[in-house]
């Protein structure tokens, strides 16, 4: 009864928050509108839609055994406390994508963004990761290119790992291009960052020689050291004969990030990435809780409007209208196929009891979704103006401060030289201009709100201090997908000669290695010497890979209930998959064809190509345009491959479906058989 | 251990769910396992274990985008 008054209440509440959201469509909103409506959104889906699913669609059985219970070797299958399982699952899919896709959206305005974050949410992204953790908890925790190989075949399982291979390069590149932008002559944030090198191997030394496994003791010590990294950056940064020392261009940190890349995936794990990891959870958990009380505290106002002119497809970050774009953009906040490959491996080994995926799986997402919309509040909440001007290219608005605010004002958004100058220097930057990627953006946001919540004197070292924590976090991805790329390049040569493939062996572990960094290196220079940011490019692209990649998570799923349960209960996978297929397809499609050089590909190869031929092009772009030219061709191609291998699955997805419907034969189903759980009966009964 | 009452009950519920979320308590964990169940294999150190431990976990995707 108390739990009916309670969804009732939500309802109720969350009811006034959106239209609250809807009301105020022609005036500033405050953000606490938004925090609002997208709890209860998140408490109502997770109250009836998942609970819903789980019983009726899922069939989520607690009295069956686990493979944490079945396979106990207390090691990696260990049966664990929901909570903790919980806070594992939530850590390892937290990553920088529902910080930078939302404050890239932002350029549409507060509301597609913020829509597409719950509907996707609740909808689409929770539902699959639920759905996955639970088919790979019945299977023993098989990955999802094992259960892409039992479901469709061989061909479906390679496809899903060459998909996932593709992602780990873009996604790599994209988030070096992320760190070279707020580096760019930052020497605070370069010298910061730079520290974290050292504190991560130290504490590294710490776990595993002085005081092996402490990994509290060890990240409170990490901790520290980053922390004097972030106050000896500022230091550095006013010392005038020590700053030039860490003032670099772009082009020479991506050489660093490329080095750096390399040795962290051929160093042992102990040295560099696994206690950067800690120190990167630690952080990143941190700063989240950190940010939701300042934001509660401060209740701030949105100052972007609900929706802008860009919506048409001409806005300044990347072009393209808001359908399918704002879709693609926000990949992580709302449904990520990534994390498909987490919710199958680490977490169903550790899962306890089958009723426990809901909050695992639905209620990581939800969390995760959560960050999403803080992001977007950060990004709204600067001046459109200031907005713009931080997170558009020079080659969009023009490469002078002064060409750069008249641009911008002329759309409508007013900002000047001085408004800059000045925000910069309290940010102890010395321009804002043109630091495209996102994560300065959020930085200053992120400043901001700390600041009117914990001091406004200490600007700088806020903006430092989210600055950092978004390189920490940003790097610790690079490295471990890097890692897990060379881990598949690995079991691609061990196909062609079968000693390439031992993962110890170390010509194989550096040729491996070499490959797939030069693989993401390349797309990360070619990003950098963009006048366009390159982010534009590369950014859509990973989103397009990341939803190709949860069509097939959900292709599997769907064809896994379609075979287990009433076929119609299929369309609670079916529907968001559909819905990914459509945006997925039209996204490339324009991507492809549009005859818009801000959107088309090839159309932007040619046409840099005639203006090369015509010789319409300054010298130094000319230097670099054939290079420019090959690489829009070669993503136009890649494209087109997610695009082919997404639709190869669903096709297969559909010829099981249509098997099944007509009761022919199928693979035998991969579920591992049923034992009745001893441990779920001693709880039952209580402590002895 | 999560069913303490009172402030101190809910510090150390705290503490417990820390160190088991960040594998700070895992090779106590493992010596109470491999003490219950596998008592025939040899127990290793300390050191061993993190070493394995480590090697384990990241031989698969454990980040996300």
């Amino acid at each position: 009864m108390l739990k009916r008054i309670a969804g009732v209440l939500l309802a109720v509440v969350g009811a006034f928050a959106l239209g609250g959201i809807a009301l105020h469509r022609h005036e500033p909103i405050n953000a606490l509108w938004l925090v609002t409506a997208a709890v209860c959104v998140y408490l109502l889906g997770y109250r009836f839609y998942a609970a819903w699913i789980a019983t009726r669609v899922l069939k989520v059985d607690p009295t069956r055994a686990t493979p944490a219970e079945r396979l106990n070797n207390g090691r990696d299958f260990v049966p664990t406390h929901r909570a903790i399982v919980f806070g594992h699952h939530f850590a390892a899919i937290a990553g920088p994508g529902p910080l930078v896709g939302p404050t890239l959206a932002a350029q549409f305005g507060y509301l597609p963004g913020t829509l597409w974050i719950l509907v996707g949410a609740v909808f689409g992204g929770c539902v699959q990761d639920m759905t996955i953790l639970l088919l790979s908890t019945r299977r023993d925790g098989r990955s999802l290119g094992q259960m892409a190989r039992d479901e469709f075949g061989p061909v479906g399982g390679f496809a899903a790992l060459i998909g996932t291979l593709l992602i780990m390069v873009i996604l790599s590149a994209v988030l070096g291009l992320v760190i070279v932008n707020v580096m760019k002559h930052s020497p605070w944030a370069t010298s910061t960052v730079l520290a974290t090198i050292p504190a991560a191997i130290l504490v590294g030394l710490y776990l595993r020689i002085w005081r092996p496994g402490r990994v509290l003791e060890a990240t409170l010590f990490g901790v520290v050291l980053i922390l004097l990294a972030l106050v000896g950056g500022g230091w550095i940064d006013h010392q005038p004969q020590l700053r030039g020392l860490f003032d670099y261009s772009g082009i020479t940190l991506a050489g660093f990030i490329i080095a750096y890349g390399f040795c962290a995936a051929v160093l042992p794990v102990w040295l560099l990435l696994a206690p950067r990891d800690y120190l990167s959870t630690f952080l990143k958990l941190g700063t989240v809780i950190l940010l939701a009380i300042a934001i509660v505290l401060t209740h701030p106002q949105i100052k972007m409007p609900a929706l802008t002119p860009f919506v048409d497809g001409s806005g300044p970050l990347f072009g393209g209208k808001v359908f399918p774009f704002v879709f693609i953009t926000i990949a992580c906040g709302a449904i990520s196929g990534f994390h498909a490959l987490i919710a199958s491996g680490t977490t169903p080994k550790l899962i306890s009891s089958e009723a426990d995926v809901r909050l695992v799986g639905y209620g990581s997402m939800a969390l995760e979704s959560f960050v999403a919309i803080m992001a977007l509040i950060a990004a709204t909440l600067l001046d459109p103006g200031v907005f713009f001007a931080i997170n558009s290219a020079a080659g969009v608005v023009g490469a002078t401060p002064e060409a750069a605010v008249h641009t911008i004002s002329a759309w409508g958004f007013p900002v000047s030289v001085e408004q800059m100058r000045a925000l910069a220097a309290s940010m102890g930057e010395q321009t804002l201009f043109a630091r495209t990627g996102g994560a300065p953006s959020l930085a200053v946001g992120m400043a901001s709100i700390f600041g009117s919540t914990f001091g406004q004197g200490l600007l700088a070292l806020w903006y430092h201090f989210a600055v950092m924590f978004e390189a920490v976090f940003l790097l610790a991805t690079l490295d471990a997908g890097t890692r897990v790329g060379r881990f598949m390049v690995q079991d691609l040569l061990g196909r062609v000669w079968q000693p390439l493939g031992r993962t110890s062996w170390y010509p194989s572990v550096l040729l491996s290695s070499a490959l797939i960094v030069a693989a993401w290196g390349y797309f990360l220079y070619i990003g950098v010497i963009d006048p366009n940011g390159g982010v534009n490019i590369l950014w859509p692209l990973f989103g397009i890979s990341n939803q190709m990649l949860a069509a097939i998570a959900l292709s599997i799923a769907t064809g896994i209930i379609v075979k287990s349960t009433k076929p119609r209960y299929a369309l609670v996978t079916l529907l968001p998959l559909a819905w990914l297929a459509v945006i997925t397809s039209t996204a490339a499609w324009q991507k492809i064809t549009s005859p818009d050089v801000r959107i088309g590909l090839f159309a932007a190869a040619r046409d840099l190509a005639d203006k090369l031929a015509a010789g319409a092009l300054p010298p130094e772009r000319a230097a670099v345009a054939p290079q420019l030219i090959f690489n829009q061709r070669l993503d136009a191609w890649l494209a087109m491959l997610f695009t082919a291998i997404l639709w190869f699955v669903i096709i297969d997805m559909a010829r099981i479906c249509l098997r099944r419907l007509r009761g022919m034969p199928l693979r035998v189903n991969s579920e591992a058989p049923y034992r009745a759980s001893q441990l779920q009966a001693a709880v039952a009964e209580g402590p002895p | 251990m999560f069913t303490r009452v009172g402030l101190v009950g809910c510090v150390r519920a705290t503490w417990a769910w820390l160190r088991a979320a960040s594998g700070d308590d895992a090779y106590e964990r493992y010596r109470r396992h491999h003490g219950a169940c596998h008592a025939a294999v040899p127990l290793m150190g300390r050191r061993e274990f993190y070493a394995e431990e480590q090697r384990r976990k990241w031989s698969g995707v454990s980040r996300c985008c």
